[in-house]
Formats: structure tokens, C-alpha cells, sequence
């Protein structure tokens, strides 16, 4: 099972994916521009998501809301932004192809002449807003924020959030936008996915029509900055909550690399559904915790793994702690179950089925090529990429859990209720988050 | 598409925006249906492709048919489905699933309660001897709705540090007063304690039920093969969902203004609505409309208003939440603390201006429904997208021709309709405004907004 599909390069460098699929009467683009808040600098965070939000305010030859046209010939979009890469999405009929690719085409080329104080300042204002619903007003919402900073060193770029800092949006100017869509929003850094109801050489002409005149610009080129842990950091911080609850990360394996699907499946059979290790003892068995999750979260250049569990009323985040050390250490002794590895092979290739089903937004097919294709520099990378969950063994996962997932290299965030410190894990220092 | 000219050809024309061109036919697939002997409606909607099959089981009872003092009986019915069934514990139901790499979810609102489960073709004949345990044959033992029990009183408690939940349920709550909408489904502290495992029992006797009850097999299938599945394991599965629940009064908010406390909040939660339309109403293409100018889509005036002019807010939006009794009509959002009474203002304004003193024009008219009709085919995409359209029908008693007569039957909504509509299932007097915020910053600037002085509301009555 793959994803079908043809890659062109124009002149200017922007990569141009076409995929056919006829099985309903849209069409989905799909725009990647490589850069993400990993290119951002300490005390200008934020700033590749603001950007992101001006995109949609107008460009030279349509200075207006870019919602308003698409919207009204039937199409849905969005974008968004993380660490490493920022999307634009339309799905459309195929009669608006033409539209779209003139509107993603217009703001590629020819934003910067529309771009005025006010749009910066009200969009600042919107994403200051976005910051306090899903962040400051949110129960836990400041966690990542401590996470991130506790398991990354200042000057790596995951150290901080994509959203930013507060200080760092309200002191950004007009001017560090202009460098940044100069610097980054290029066809040689960016990656156009065209799927649905196409024909692939009508496509790729009105691809090359509306995009090969753009003046290339260079692509952003890797960012290396490493991260280690030599120590349990542990830290902890006030919220307005009832239950404390108990964040346990690592530093662990990039997107792709070995040891990534490896831990994926290990968080899937710590804490995916009732049978899973950890729900079963804390949440059905021992009753110590209300909820408990786990990811491996792999981006372009490190990843983190992040187990999560809320104290039951009555219970202390020390029981958390120590049932999941406990689990984990048997899981690195002992090594997964053959009915888990067999298990985990079938719920991939279930999962992966399911993201074929749809051409556009977020995770469809065109998403899914493109970041095969701005990360691997392949799109055709799909069924290696299953093929790296159905090669995990026993053994394999076992071996990246006793490597990875290492109790005296890990990050240990307590969230308690407001004047309980008492109740952070042992040994926690006040972190700083707002 | 239009046809492409030759590459590196004509220059583009950026004077003007390209014309889109004629929307291409949509068809709905044919729904093909079969009623087995115990009354239970199997439905199957063949779209090959991709090989999966997503199967979603409506009943048509939900949290409305909670016995008063029960609030949350039909939830925890729902949850406690997959805990397991004859011998099987809640963990081998769980271990059966997960082998066939299952995505199973229930899901309840007022109105249904809908079990769902997606699969690979190949698993689709275990898959359907599963969901028939699960909600023909659940278990229900004692010790299993102890723990379901008391996870859901758990959550409880965590719902009310969220400010956009506590809303959600004060305000229902303030609409609905005892009426069988005007409770969430996970109930409260006091009927879940009050609660039994017989509760349970009798509910799943009494509501869960195949004269209720709609099979739909979505995808990678077909009719012959998931009827005879369908009769094979729900064969046992017999007996009346009793009667719908009826429509009761609901008195009107006793004020229109009231806040919930929430200190230092840096945003308010803000609610502001009325009971207004049911799904059944003959204005409903003409409320669709009406309601993506006001506040259903980015460019609707609200957001642009709150959002794009203002920077007040990440979002606005409004929603008639169309059930099958009256529904409740809802504007959302988070505005940050300092702008709240402007928001409250600018949006009851808006809500007021779209019935008369602003109507619609024609430019946003053509704009709603180029909306609605124009990207229609792309809610008819997955499995799950059919499987979901079809329970639309089923639950609403829409006809098989309702999806093939959306486009046309929205095209045909005019500016009086819209203004007719608005003024028959909005009153600005009777909108209802809730706010969860910080109470100190905001108090004084709500009392000036003309709506009375702000009724004060404790999170944990509710």
C-alpha cells in the first residue's frame, strides 16, 4: 500500500507533489514552508505562529482577508504552525483549484507590500488571546511551557513553545516580520502537495503558471543544537486545579530514527486503552489516578517521550511515580509480550489505512506527503514508514525502552493545587511559568 | 478544472481574482436497508476504496431520557458497555478490540446513544460480534460501575477547573431549568452517588433497545454480507426502547445576566443564547444560512466583529444546536478579561441587527450559501463521513433525499427568509448572557450594559 504520486521540482526550487484520487469531487492543496518555532532565536519566540496568522490578512494583488473568497467558492482551510514546519491548507472543489493556487501564489510571492502596523498589531492581539485560552485560562496549560524548558537547554530551539513568550509577542516589530517572510517564505523552501480529483499534467500546469516566476530564495538549511539530561530535573508549579498531576519525560529519538516507532508502540502499550500497562494498574486495578496517557513526541531533531497521570483524590503524585517507574522498569527488563508486539503491529496498520482515507487537511494524504517529503526528502516513503512499526520486535522495543526511558535522565513536573506544594513529588523545585 | 494553458505561456493576470467554475455533480450513494426481526434497522452505505469499515450503532435514547434524580444514568450505561460481557472482563473486551486494531468510541448526547467501530475489512465479521457483546450483552457487574462511577465523579471535579465546560454546563442549566435538556450527560455529584448498579440494569432493559436502534455499516461493504452478520449477532437482542421523550415548557431565564466567579482569569468565558429551534423546524435550510452570516463560519460578522476587528477573542462563533426537541441557539467564546462587556455588547448587537435593524445583504447571502452548497461533496468523503450522514437520517427521521436536496433547498433561501427566520427563533429580550470570569475586573462594566445587575453563581451548585 502505497501513496501514488509524482514529484516535479520548478526552476525556483519549490517541490510540486501530485496525487490522483477521484473517489470524491475535491481537490486538497497542501503548502510546507520549512521553518518552524525551531528557527526562531531566545527572546523572539512565537514568531514563526504570528507569522503564520498574517498570512491570512492580505497580499498585494488581494489586500484583504484570505478567508472571505475561498470561503465563498466552497472551500475550508486553515494553517498551523509547529516546531519545525508551518502548513496552509485549502480543500476545494476542483472548479476553485485555480483560485487557490492564485491566492497560495499571491502570499508566497507578494505579502509583504500588503503588510501594515494595524494587521501586525490586531493579529498580535488575536494570538495573545489564543495564548490565554489555550495555555493561561486552561487547567495544566502551563506545563508544556515548564517541560520543554526543564528537558532543553536555553539555546536549543524546542526549549520553548511554539505559542512563545508573552514579553517576546509584545516586543516583536513590523520589521522582524518583513526578514523573516524575506529569509524563509521562498519556493526553494517550501513544498506544494496538489490531491483529489486532478489530472496531474493539467495540475503541474497551473502550478508552474502561478509559482515558477517567484524569485527562489534559499532553503533554511538544518539547525543543530543537541540536548542531554544527566540528572532528574524535578520541578513543580502552582495552578488553579483540584488533582495535582504528575508529568514524567525524556529526551528520546528524532522523527524517523531508530528507536522512534520503537517507543511509540511502547507508550501505545503503556497507556493506550483499559489492557494497556499503566491504565490497568493505576487507573483499574490500584485506583491511584484518575487518567494517564503517554507519547512519543519525535520532531525534526530530538524527541521527547511524556507519560502524564492525575492523582485520584486521596492519592499522592510519590504512588504515581513510583508505579510508573516500576512499570517502566519492568518493561525494560522483561521486554513486551508477543500478543503486545502483535497488537501493535495491527493497530498501525489500522492507523495507517484510516489516514488514507482523506486527501486534504491536516494528516491527509497531501499532508502526509509533504512531510515525507520536507523531512525525508521522499514522499514515497509511506509504506517504509509502516514497515518501521511491523519491524519492531520484542526485543527491539525492549532494548529502546531500557536505553531511552532512563529514571535517572528524565524531567518530573508536578502541577498541584494553588498553596499545595506539599503535595509536588519529593524533592521538586518552583518552576517559572506564565 | 479549467483547462491548463501550455506551460510558461500567459502571464498571470493578478488584477483579479480567477472565476471558479461549475461545482461538479455530487450523488449520495444509495442507502440500502433491511429491518430484522426484533425491529432493529440495519443500513448499509457501499464506498469502496480504502479497506475499512466503520460501523456505528444509534439508539435514539440519551441523556434526555435520564429519570429525574438520575441525571447521567444514560452515560454511564453507555460507558459501562465496553466493561465486558458473559464471562469476558472490561480488560479481555479490550484485548479482543485492540487485536483487531479497532477504533471503537461511545458517544452520548441528548437525544442518542451511538457505539461506533471502525475496522479493516478483514476484520469485519469479529468486529461486529463485538460491538452485539458490547451492547446487547454488557456485563454491567457491580464492581465495574463502582469504578466507572467513580471516575465519572472524578471528572466532575476536574470539569470544573475548565472554564469552557463549567460554562457549558451552567448554561444549560440556566436555559433548560428542569427540563430533560437541562442537565449535561455526566449528571451531577448527587444523582451519580444516588446511583445503582440496577439503575443501570434497568435502563439498558427499558432504553437500550432494537426498536430504538439503527446499524450502520459504512465503507468496504456490502448489504447482503452485514445483513446476515447483523442477524447472526444481535439475534438475541429483543425488546422495546419505550416511548420518546415529550416536549416540556421551559420557563424563561428569571434574569438575563449572571457570572461565574473564576479570580484572575485572563480571559472570560462567555455564553449568550436562548431555547430556540427544533431539527424538525421548516426553517431549518433558512437558519443554516442565517446562522453562517451571523457567526457559523470565519467571515461571519461576529467573528470578524470580535476577532479580526477587535483582537478581542481567538474565536467567536454561534450555532443553533438543532435536536430533536427545541434546541438551544449559542454563542461561544474566550475574550480576554479587559473586554468582556464590549464583547457582550458588540455581540447581542449583532444578534439584534440580523432580524431588522442591519439585514443581511445580498453579497453575504451569496456568501452563506455559495459556502454551504459549494464544498458540499467534501462531507462526503470516509467511511466515517457516511456513517455519520446516514445516523443524521436516522435519528432526525429525515428522508432518504436529504442530502440530494441540501444544495438546492439552500440556494432557494432568500434575505426575507432569513430575516423571518431570525425573528421568530431569536429575541434579543429573552437572550440569556453567562460569563465565567473574573468577577472584580469585570462586575463594574456589566452592570452598565443595561442587561440588570449580574446574578452571582457558585461553580459548585451546578
Amino acid at each position: 500500500m502505497n501513496i501514488s504520486f509524482s514529484k516535479h521540482t520548478l526552476a525556483n526550487g519549490l517541490d510540486v507533489l501530485l496525487h490522483e484520487d477521484h473517489g470524491c469531487p475535491i481537490v486538497a492543496v497542501n503548502l510546507w514552508y520549512h521553518v518552524g518555532s525551531k528557527n526562531e532565536q531566545p527572546g523572539r519566540t512565537g514568531f514563526a505562529h504570528l507569522f503564520e496568522h498574517l498570512m491570512f490578512e492580505g497580499s498585494q494583488h488581494y489586500d484583504r482577508g484570505y478567508f472571505e473568497p475561498l470561503q465563498g467558492a466552497g472551500a475550508t482551510l486553515n494553517g498551523s504552525t509547529n516546531a519545525d514546519r508551518t502548513n496552509y491548507w485549502e480543500v476545494v472543489p476542483p472548479g476553485a483549484l485555480d483560485l487557490a493556487l492564485w491566492m497560495e501564489s499571491d502570499r508566497m510571492g507578494y505579502l509583504l507590500p500588503a503588510l501594515t502596523e494595524a494587521k501586525f498589531a490586531n493579529q498580535r492581539d488575536v494570538v495573545l488571546n489564543e495564548r490565554r485560552q489555550n495555555y493561561e485560562n486552561r487547567p495544566y496549560g502551563l506545563a508544556p511551557m515548564a517541560i520543554l524548558a526543564a528537558l532543553f537547554p536555553p539555546d536549543h530551539p524546542y526549549h520553548w513553545t511554539t505559542i512563545g513568550e508573552i514579553a517576546d509577542l509584545q516586543a516583536a516589530h513590523l520589521d522582524d516580520v518583513q526578514a523573516f517572510f524575506r529569509r524563509y517564505y521562498r519556493p526553494a523552501n517550501a513544498s506544494i502537495a496538489l490531491a483529489g480529483d486532478i489530472n496531474p499534467e493539467d495540475a503541474l500546469g497551473l502550478v508552474q503558471r502561478y509559482f515558477e516566476n517567484l524569485d527562489p530564495g534559499e532553503p533554511a538549511g538544518p539547525v543543530h543544537v543537541t540536548a542531554a539530561l544527566t540528572r532528574d530535573v524535578r520541578i513543580r508549579f502552582e495552578d488553579r486545579v483540584e488533582l495535582p498531576r504528575l508529568y514524567v519525560a525524556w529526551l528520546t529519538p528524532a522523527m524517523f530514527a531508530a528507536g522512534d516507532a520503537d517507543l511509540d508502540l511502547a507508550t501505545d502499550l503503556l497507556a493506550n486503552g483499559k489492557m494497556s500497562r499503566l491504565y490497568r494498574r493505576l487507573v483499574f486495578d490500584e485506583r491511584i489516578a484518575t487518567d494517564v496517557s503517554a507519547s512519543q513526541n519525535s520532531r525534526e531533531i530530538a524527541g521527547y517521550t511524556q507519560i502524564t497521570a492525575t492523582a485520584a483524590p486521596g492519592h499522592t503524585l510519590a504512588e504515581l511515580e513510583h508505579a510508573i517507574l516500576e512499570e517502566i522498569a519492568r518493561l525494560a527488563q522483561d521486554g513486551p509480550t508477543d500478543a503486545e508486539i502483535e497488537r501493535g503491529r495491527v493497530q498501525a496498520e489500522s492507523q495507517f489505512m484510516l489516514r488514507l482515507q482523506t486527501v486534504g487537511g491536516f494528516g491527509g494524504k497531501s499532508d502526509q506527503l509533504n512531510a515525507y517529503n520536507v523531512f525525508l526528502g521522499d514522499p514515497a516513503y509511506f509504506d517504509r514508514d509502516l514497515a518501521r512499526y511491523q519491524d519492531v520486535t520484542a526485543a527491539s522495543l525492549k532494548e529502546a525502552v531500557a536505553r531511552y526511558l532512563d529514571p535517572a535522565r528524565r524531567v518530573t513536573l508536578s502541577v498541584v493545587p494553588q498553596g499545595r506544594a506539599a503535595l509536588a513529588a519529593s524533592g521538586s523545585e518552583p518552576a517559572v511559568v506564565s | 478544472m479549467t483547462p491548463a494553458p501550455a506551460p510558461r505561456a500567459a502571464p498571470v493576470d493578478r488584477s483579479r481574482l480567477p472565476e471558479p467554475g461549475p461545482a461538479r455533480p455530487f450523488t449520495f450513494p444509495t442507502i440500502e436497508k433491511s429491518t430484522l426481526a426484533s425491529g432493529l434497522r440495519v443500513w448499509t452505505v457501499p464506498h469502496p476504496g480504502v479497506p475499512l469499515v466503520a460501523f456505528t450503532l444509534l439508539v435514539r435514547r440519551g441523556a434526555a431520557t435520564d429519570p429525574p434524580g438520575k441525571e447521567g444514568l444514560a452515560a454511564v450505561t453507555a460507558d459501562m458497555l465496553d466493561e465486558g460481557s458473559g464471562d469476558r472482563s472490561a480488560i479481555e473486551m479490550h484485548e479482543a478490540l485492540a487485536r483487531l486494531g479497532a477504533q471503537f468510541d461511545t458517544d452520548i448526547g441528548s437525544d442518542a446513544t451511538v457505539a461506533s467501530l471502525t475496522v479493516l475489512t478483514r476484520f469485519a465479521e469479529r468486529a461486529l460480534a463485538l460491538l452485539s457483546d458490547m451492547v446487547a450483552r454488557p456485563a454491567l457487574r457491580e464492581q465495574d460501575f463502582l469504578r466507572v462511577r467513580q471516575l465519572r465523579l472524578h471528572r466532575l471535579t476536574q470539569l470544573r477547573d475548565m472554564p469552557g465546560a463549567l460554562a457549558d454546563r451552567v448554561f444549560l442549566k440556566l436555559l433548560y431549568g428542569a427540563h430533560p435538556y437541562g442537565h449535561p450527560p455526566i449528571g451531577s455529584e448527587a444523582s451519580l452517588t444516588a446511583m445503582t448498579p440496577d439503575d443501570v440494569r434497568a435502563f439498558h432493559a427499558g432504553a437500550i433497545r432494537p426498536s430504538v436502534a439503527t446499524l450502520i455499516a459504512a465503507g468496504d461493504c456490502d448489504h447482503g454480507t452485514i445483513v446476515r452478520l447483523a442477524a447472526d449477532a444481535f439475534g438475541d437482542w429483543t425488546g422495546s426502547g419505550g416511548d420518546d421523550v415529550r416536549a416540556t415548557g421551559v420557563p424563561p431565564a428569571a434574569s438575563r445576566l449572571h457570572i461565574v466567579p473564576r479570580p484572575n482569569a485572563p480571559q472570560s468565558e462567555l455564553r449568550i443564547g436562548q431555547v430556540s429551534a427544533a431539527r424538525d423546524t421548516p426553517d431549518y435550510h433558512a437558519l443554516v444560512v442565517a446562522n453562517t452570516v451571523l457567526g457559523g463560519q470565519f467571515v461571519s460578522r461576529i467573528n470578524l466583529n470580535l476577532r479580526e476587528d477587535k483582537g478581542l477573542t481567538y474565536g467567536a462563533r454561534t450555532a443553533f444546536e438543532f435536536r430533536r426537541l427545541s434546541g438551544p441557539f449559542v454563542l461561544q467564546a474566550g475574550v480576554q478579561t479587559s473586554g468582556t462587556a464590549r464583547a457582550i455588547e458588540e455581540s447581542i448587537g449583532e444578534i439584534a441587527g440580523i432580524r431588522g435593524a442591519r439585514p443581511v445583504t445580498d453579497a453575504e447571502l451569496a456568501l452563506g450559501i455559495a459556502a454551504l452548497t459549494r464544498g458540499y461533496a467534501r462531507n462526503f468523503e470516509t467511511a466515517d463521513h457516511f456513517g455519520r450522514a446516514a445516523l443524521q437520517l436516522a435519528l432526525y427521521d429525515l428522508p432518504d433525499d436529504y442530502f440530494a436536496q441540501f444544495v438546492a433547498r439552500v440556494e432557494r433561501v432568500t434575505i426575507d427568509d432569513v430575516s423571518r427566520v431570525m425573528t421568530r427563533h431569536l429575541d434579543p429580550a429573552r437572550l440569556t448572557t453567562l460569563v465565567v470570569g473574573d468577577v472584580d475586573a469585570i462586575g463594574p462594566d456589566l452592570s452598565r450594559l443595561g442587561l440588570g445587575e449580574p446574578i452571582v453563581l457558585a461553580p459548585d451548585t451546578y
